[in-house]
């Protein structure tokens, strides 16, 4: 047990923890301290020092998002000189920032233009001192503009230290600071896997996402094309937060929102997901009976985790899952088995994917085998925020609309599919059709709550068929080090594999902690849209994807059995080694 | 053996050229005299008399000579044969310094540990393993009562007690020799001239801690620092003082340098810890401190070059004999780098609680100009200016911090009626901006914006409201920026604006520069009367603004003029008007 101790914030008598932050401690009796470069999801960086508060009997301000609560202190968070301090640091802060908010990506959403209004900042004290940066589109999935940022080092935090990619870092010093990849190259050439997690974490507009709602709505107003749409698992559970609901699901009323933006069909990618885990879990039966390429399999379906293995752990690509991930499954299959179906021309289908992700942006374009329907089978891809903005754009009062059912044949899901979005979801899913394929028996208790929650690395045994089997579970791409460095011990000294089935999530929390969701995530909020995924999961009557009728009637129809030829060609790709630093 | 020992050095110049050749010279003569073998010769970077041209040291004679023209060492070398003192040569100063700190400092060969042994070197060490042990030693610092040399004035015995109490596997010790402050080199000449006495100062402190492990981090632009520090280290290390089982005891410790780059701001601990690790050089938020969690998040305990330097002395000579040099709250000696409109610039090293006009006046010699003394500028750029009528101020830590300065690593400069109170604070402005780490934002904008304000202010362009922004950005600077560099940066400018406002506004309000620094506040014209039309200024201005020729005289083309000042100061006549 920690040591409690008592000091004073305001004059309010509070107990806490030893080692809790003053910023921590003022929270719990009601005391906001701004702040803008402290993230809940982070450590202190202390770069803005807009926190400063007054312990009484010291000249000195401190920092509160950076130092702990000390026994009889006696904290002033909020006096006139400290207000007066916090609007010239935020005025100073403005004078190195563009005034273009009503035209930025983060209008209204931004953390800076938050504090500017709270402080009633109307003009500009200071001159401006603008610096030409240019923006770096490389990656095509997120933007960086040096101009906004102002350093607060979240996204750098994020990109060395949570992700462990290093793409990010500072450079220069002095007013010449900035932030970008190492030797100031671009982001498409440096360690980047698009996860985003820079955005979701950025407090203004350095870090968006690249905005393809234009291409959208472009097709959605040419006749000629035929435009489709699917949402992932992750979506359904966070845009309530855009309309004041958290943690709630609103599947059916995006089926409903779809189709009054104007597409003709409206899929779920949870429905890709029943077909991932067919094709996954038999390649795990495979590898596990046959022992025709080695264990353990890795999951495929985060294309960030994939970019991230391409370049920095290429010795596990014949581990990987040549599955496909579940919205480039649905996009293959919506221009070849349902356009065959519906007879529409398949030249003429517009796939849009909403992702939780900026990452799918980089995906759907990643090789030729994203193209296996012979066009490109997702046309583009919009992340979460990019609906809000469509939904505003369209005038939808989507709060108010009525549930609508989404289309079949490439629709109905299993509670399998939809806990994709969650970390731990995917090997869940797996688990539940593995048992049946390799017992042919099915589960008793379909819920393995060893993989869930949000713990960063999740490792368990279970046991099918006698068998016992070693599981791992990791989000957030930091984690993955432990993991994989415990595989390629055992390679090297060739002993037994640590473990059979190894589940990777680039992002915290999974797909619902994604870079493309809604802003100012924390560990608790990813947790409330996990529960909103498990909950539909658990009112489904159908649990397992092999149990899913339609996933039944699309092998039977078109696809034959898992891994067979067509399958094969469809919805299986391949990896290769991609270097980084090299031209 | 050598009979007798000769320090030589330059002392005109840090070029170490010179006094190789002087020293060349001296050794041809003594050949010539037969004494080679008799007499060893050693160039010293730093002999403790400063522009007195060439200077020698004969031991064990003590005699100094000063200002000794090429010619005369042949004399001097005939006088150490004759055994005579050559009169005309020796060395008279003018006020009495208490060297503690520089005691060896060219005194001593700093290469040979043999020296040092004579001058009581090690025996520091050997009293602190041997006879005190770990916590009488820390008693005997805190009794002596010194505080860090480096700026912050933090009582050394509590950073090396809280790092002792903690339990650890590891922990290290730190030798901040990033000496940075323009104009300051009081720890590059104790590096350069009695490394040992730093080495020994450091091991103290590491067994005081319980510290296996030690680095020097020295910055690059000191090659003979970092040479002589790593002979001493070897040596060292064959007398079985550095290594394993130091001096017969379970204590061990390996010593190391690690090289800065030259940012000023890795002076500070928690940066000078990110830069030993590989990382970018930033200040990091303290809790926790580096005495608890520091060098990879391990105990770590960092002391300034100066402060290690006292060390050894205080051990063997105990806490109680230092405590009663210096005052109250200041103990000890303090180094000062002397610099700016002084006669005698160089190190001078006082007793805290010397007076700066004892300073500057009787140790220095006052202005070389003649001129009054002006103000005087201690603690670098993160330090104030204090006027003249405030000299009789006795230095010690509290005193300059109420005048708005601090004692800061020692620069001093002494300004005159030429200075400009402006052009200064943006001089020390400019440098921590170019330094800013660029971590955090008060700083990083704040500074610059000030720089902005003040040079709008040297060149004409100053509104009287830039004096309330001004003092708006300094409190936030000071209040919420996270290290040291950006809490002080304003000093300067602050402190300028206290003592010298009306110089602020006569900039700003009549666009005159009363030092006659600020370029754009000035204008040279040729006074007729005076003018000899000798063609000296036409012929030196650089961008030919000056017109005319011999015959009908000259004058100024203002467009064109760059106010270099070139021709004002070659025009024998004084007939060149600055206004």
């Amino acid at each position: 047990m920690a040591k409690v101790i008592s000091a004073k914030i305001n004059g309010i008598l509070l107990r806490v923890e030893e080692g809790t932050t003053i910023l921590e401690a003022a929270k719990r009796v009601q005391i906001k301290i701004p702040t803008l470069c402290k993230h809940p999801d982070l450590p202190a960086s202390a770069a803005c020092g807009i926190c400063i508060v007054k312990n009484k009997g010291s000249n000195k301000l401190l920092r509160s998002c950076c130092t702990p609560l000390e026994e009889g202190m006696d904290i002033t968070t909020h006096d006139p000189e400290i207000v007066e301090i916090r609007r010239t640091v935020i005025e100073l802060i403005l004078s190195n920032h563009p005034n273009d908010c009503l035209k930025c990506a983060r209008n209204n959403q931004c953390e800076l233009q938050n504090l500017t209004a709270d402080f009633g900042i109307k003009e500009e004290s200071f001159p401006q001192l603008l610096r030409n940066l240019p923006i770096d589109q490389s990656t095509k999935a997120v933007d960086l503009d040096p101009k906004k940022c102002i350093l607060c080092g979240r996204c750098v935090h994020v990109c060395q230290e949570s992700q462990d990619v290093w793409a990010l870092s500072f450079l220069e010093r002095g007013m010449q600071t900035r932030i970008s990849p190492a030797g100031d190259i671009q982001l498409s050439d440096s360690p980047c896997v698009k996860c985003g997690q820079c955005a979701a974490h950025c407090p203004t507009g350095a870090f968006v996402e690249q905005d393809n709602t234009a291409q959208v709505w472009k097709a959605l107003q040419d006749p000629d094309k035929y435009c489709v749409v699917q949402i992932a698992p992750a979506v359904r559970v966070s845009i309530g937060e855009a309309f004041g609901y958290v943690g709630k699901n609103f599947t059916k009323k995006l089926y409903a929102l779809l189709r009054r933006l104007g597409f003709h069909a409206v899929f779920d990618t949870s429905f890709g997901a029943d077909v991932t885990i067919m094709e996954e879990a038999s390649e795990f039966e495979e590898r596990l009976l046959h022992g025709l390429r080695p264990l353990p399999l890795i999951t495929s379906c985060c294309p960030s985790w994939v970019d991230f293995m391409e370049k920095f752990y290429t010795d596990m690509i014949d581990h990987f899952s040549s599955c496909k991930s579940p919205h480039e499954i649905l996009g293959v299959l919506s221009k070849t088995y349902y356009a065959e179906k519906n007879k529409i021309d398949p030249s003429k289908i517009f796939m849009a994917s909403i992702m939780p992700c900026t990452s799918k942006k980089y995906e759907i374009t990643r090789n030729d085998e994203m193209f296996a329907s012979g066009f490109q089978d997702i046309d583009t891809v919009l992340c979460t925020r990019e609906l809000v903005r469509m939904i505003k754009q369209a005038g939808i009062d989507f709060e108010s609309l009525p549930e609508e059912e989404c289309d079949s044949i490439l629709g109905e899901y299993a509670g399998a599919g939809v806990i994709f979005g969650s970390t731990g979801g995917v090997m869940e899913a797996a688990l539940r059709t593995a048992h049946y394929f390799v017992t042919g028996k099915e589960l008793k208790n379909v819920e393995f709550e060893n993989v869930r929650g949000i713990k960063g690395v999740k490792e368990t045994e279970i046991e099918i068929d006698g068998k016992k089997l070693r599981i791992a579970v990791a989000h957030g791409l930091g984690n993955v080090e432990y993991i994989l460095n415990k595989v390629r011990e055992a390679k090297v000294n060739n002993k037994e594999m640590p473990y059979h089935f190894i589940e990777v999530m680039a992002c915290p929390g999974g797909c619902v902690g994604g870079g493309g969701q809604p802003y100012m995530v924390t560990d608790e909020l990813r947790i409330k849209r996990a529960l909103a995924l498990y909950e539909d999961d658990d009112e489904k009557k159908i649990r397992c994807s092999h149990q899913n009728p339609y996933i039944k009637r699309l092998y039977k129809e078109f696809l034959g059995k898992p891994l067979s030829e067509r399958s094969e060609k469809l919805l299986h790709a391949h990896y290769k080694a991609r270097p980084i630093y090299v031209k | 053996m050598y009979a007798k020992t000769v320090l030589i050095k330059d002392t005109d110049t840090t070029r170490e050229d010179k006094t190789r050749e002087a020293y060349t010279r001296l050794l041809d003569c003594l050949r010539e005299d037969n004494l080679h073998d008799h007499v060893q010769v050693v160039r010293v970077s730093d002999i403790g008399i400063y522009e007195h041209g060439l200077v020698l040291k004969i031991y064990p004679d003590n005699i100094t000579y000063a200002n000794v023209q090429e010619s005369g060492l042949k004399r001097i070398a005939d006088s150490i044969r004759d055994s005579k003192v050559l009169e005309e040569f020796v060395f008279k100063p003018k006020a009495r310094q208490l060297r503690l700190v520089l005691r060896n400092c060219g005194k001593i060969n700093p290469e040979s540990i043999d020296e040092y042994f004579a001058s009581e070197g090690y025996l520091g060490l050997k009293k602190a393993i041997s006879d005190l042990g770990q916590q009488k030693l820390i008693d005997e610092i805190k009794l002596s009562s010194i505080r860090g040399r480096g700026g912050a004035g933090y009582p050394t015995w509590l950073k090396w007690n809280f790092a002792r109490e903690v339990k650890a596997d590891q922990k290290f010790v730190i030798c901040n020799a990033d000496e940075g402050d323009p104009g300051a080199y009081m720890d590059r000449s104790i590096l350069e001239g009695d490394p040992h006495s730093v080495i020994e100062g450091l091991s103290i402190a590491a067994f005081a801690i319980g510290a296996s492990k030690g680095y020097f981090y020295v910055r690059a632009e000191y090659p003979l620092a970092v040479e002589r520090i790593n002979k001493a280290i070897k040596q060292a290390y064959d007398h079985g003082l550095l290594g394993k089982n130091i001096l017969g005891s379970p204590f061990s410790l390996d010593l190391e340098i690690r090289l800065g780059a030259g940012a000023f701001v890795c002076g500070e601990e928690t940066a000078l810890i990110s830069s030993i690790e590989g990382k970018r050089g930033t200040p990091h938020p303290r809790p926790p401190y580096p005495s608890v969690k520091g060098l990879w998040g391990k105990p770590t305990v960092i002391n300034n070059v100066e402060t290690l330097a006292n060390i050894p002395q205080i051990v063997l000579k105990g806490g109680k004999w230092f405590s009663k040099i210096g005052t109250q709250t200041s103990k000890g000696t303090k180094v000062f780098a002397v610099t700016g409109k002084v006669k005698n610039s160089g190190l001078v090293e006082i007793a805290m609680g010397a007076t700066l006009r004892e300073i500057v006046m009787d140790i220095c010699g006052g202005t070389l100009s003649g001129k009054p003394i002006k103000a005087v500028q201690t603690g670098g750029p993160s330090g104030g200016v204090i006027p003249q009528d405030l000299l009789d101020t006795p230095v010690d830590y509290e005193n300059l911090q109420k005048l708005g300065s601090i004692m800061g690593s020692g620069g001093m400069i002494v300004m005159d009626e030429d200075d400009c109170m402006v052009d200064i604070p943006k001089f020390y402005l400019g440098f921590c901006v170019e330094e800013s780490c660029g971590k955090c934002a008060p700083c990083r904008i704040g500074g610059f914006q000030m720089l902005n304000y003040l040079k709008k202010i040297s060149e004409g362009k100053g509104e009287i409201s830039d004096l309330p922004q001004l003092k708006r950005i300094s409190q936030a600077m000071q209040k919420a920026s996270l290290c040291g560099l950006g809490q002080t940066a304003s000093n300067p400018v602050l402190s300028t604006l206290k003592y010298f406002e009306a110089e602020y506004k006569e900039h700003i309000l009549n666009k005159h520069c009363p030092a006659g620094k600020c370029s754009h506040l000035i204008t040279y014209n040729i006074i007729e009367e005076k003018c000899k039309r000798c063609g000296i200024c036409f012929t030196n201005c650089p961008v030919n603004a000056i017109v005319g020729d011999k015959e009908k005289g000259y004058s100024v083309i203002q467009e064109k003029c760059i106010k270099c000042g070139r021709c004002f100061d070659v025009c024998k006549f004084k007939a060149i008007l600055r206004k």
